[in-house]
């Protein structure tokens, strides 16, 4: 197999390989972190945006990407950081928030009332990813991360992390 | 060389930037956990912000500039910041009232960028503006919370307000860099956002029983590069590792 022969499909299968260093159980394809794959003469170029704007792991993951893309025998790899259109949780794939769930991590509802501006207004029903029950309530809209927020379990009493809608 | 739009890029750059490093004083030392997490988040969102400016203007400036040597390496009269973002963080209500007027000022100005006629100015005012939105209603709520709380609270936000009121009309006067981007669509004519801004924040204020203040002589200077005193002792920290080890790197 030579460099031109190389597809997109295999280049995407490494690709799967490389997880957000922050939600481990997601690859940075199952979150729509890669935009594009792009091969420019004898340069790869891997077209990604970042979650939210001050994402710390972005940096770790554009040198990941290099290292996993030049085990395939690409010398010359370019990463382009595109910010718009914006990255949203609905690019998050079906398998991302299967994954995300049985990682204990509530994944993202679809866009609704918590992407608009109205003050107090009652927090999104979130599902518990442990029990499964609606029964639960935000502690704080911040999380331990940029992209999540912190829930508890009325059931269960479990306190867990909400990927959240953005 | 685009001197206009490298200084109109690193106002916005050193805005977000010094407000970041104010709210991030917090760490380990908000009243609950919950909120000393929301404020150290909203200030990584600014860091976040003001990478993506430093980085375009380092582009724009070419050489050897990068979005380090531009923060760690100006000099105080180089920084392009409103002195609203400079002043000390003071007690939880200065800290939420700085962030309140700020956020209504951004989100009405990045609404206005995402239609820059600059592509990359209008992609990071775009990608912000999601994140501001949650600043904005976060600050709304707790500006109304302290001032409709209890009569500890409703005094410290009533002192917080009388601090702070004086810098918000820089928010609003445009340098002359400011002026010429907005000339070219590239920028916003900034003066064109004051009445919704005084429109958003008497309706919260109202909410919050709290008078709109009267007519104040308001401080400016910081767009040009005159700052308060408060701008040096936030370089004595941001920029240490820098100014003691040049050059130094992870």
């Amino acid at each position: 197999m030579t460099i031109k022969t190389i597809d997109k499909k295999t280049i995407y299968t490494y690709l799967e390989e490389i997880n957000d260093p922050e939600v481990p159980a997601l690859s940075i394809i199952d979150l729509g972190i890669v935009r594009n794959v792009r091969m420019n003469a004898d340069e790869l170029e891997v077209v990604i945006t970042p979650t939210y704007t001050g994402c710390p792991a972005m940096d770790m993951i554009a040198t990941t990407i290099k290292i996993q893309l030049a085990t395939l025998g690409f010398k010359k790899i370019k990463i382009t950081q595109v910010l718009s259109p914006a990255w949203t949780t609905e690019w998050m794939s079906e398998e991302g928030k299967r994954k995300l769930k049985e990682y204990g991590i509530a994944p993202p509802n679809h866009k609704q009332q918590v992407c608009d501006q109205k003050l107090f207004a009652a927090a999104e029903a979130v599902q518990c990813p442990h029990c499964n029950s609606y029964d639960t309530h935000r502690i704080s809209e911040f999380g331990s991360t940029a992209c999540k927020a912190l829930y508890q379990c009325d059931d269960c009493k479990e306190p867990f992390d909400y990927f959240k809608c953005h | 060389m685009n001197q206009v739009l490298i200084d109109y890029t690193l106002h916005l750059a050193d805005n977000s930037l010094i407000l970041g490093q104010r709210n991030a004083e917090w760490c380990g030392h908000g009243p609950v956990l919950e909120q000393d997490i929301a404020i150290t988040n909203i200030s990584l969102d600014l860091i976040g912000q003001a990478r993506n400016f430093y980085q375009y203007a380092a582009i724009l400036i070419g050489n050897d500039a990068t979005e380090d040597s531009l923060a760690y390496l100006r000099k105080e009269a180089e920084f392009k910041n409103c002195l609203l973002v400079e002043q000390p963080k003071g007690d939880w209500a200065q800290t939420i009232l700085r962030q309140f007027f700020f956020s209504q000022y951004q989100y009405l100005l990045f609404q206005q960028m995402q239609n820059s006629k600059d592509e990359q100015l209008a992609a990071i005012a775009e990608k912000s503006l999601k994140e501001v939105t949650y600043h904005l209603r976060w600050s709304s709520e707790w500006v109304i919370r302290l001032g409709d709380g209890t009569d500890e609270s409703h005094n410290r936000i009533l002192k917080a307000i009388d601090e702070l009121w004086q810098y918000t009309g820089e928010l609003f006067e445009a340098s002359s860099y400011e002026l010429q981007v907005a000339n070219n669509a590239t920028g916003v004519d900034v003066s064109k956002l004051k009445e919704q801004w005084m429109t958003k924040v008497k309706e919260i204020f109202s909410e919050a029983t709290l008078n709109m203040p009267g007519k104040t002589l308001m401080q400016t200077g910081g767009k040009e590069g005159k700052h308060t005193e408060h701008l040096a002792s936030i370089f004595t920290e941001l920029q240490y590792m820098q100014k003691t080890y040049p050059g130094c790197d992870w």
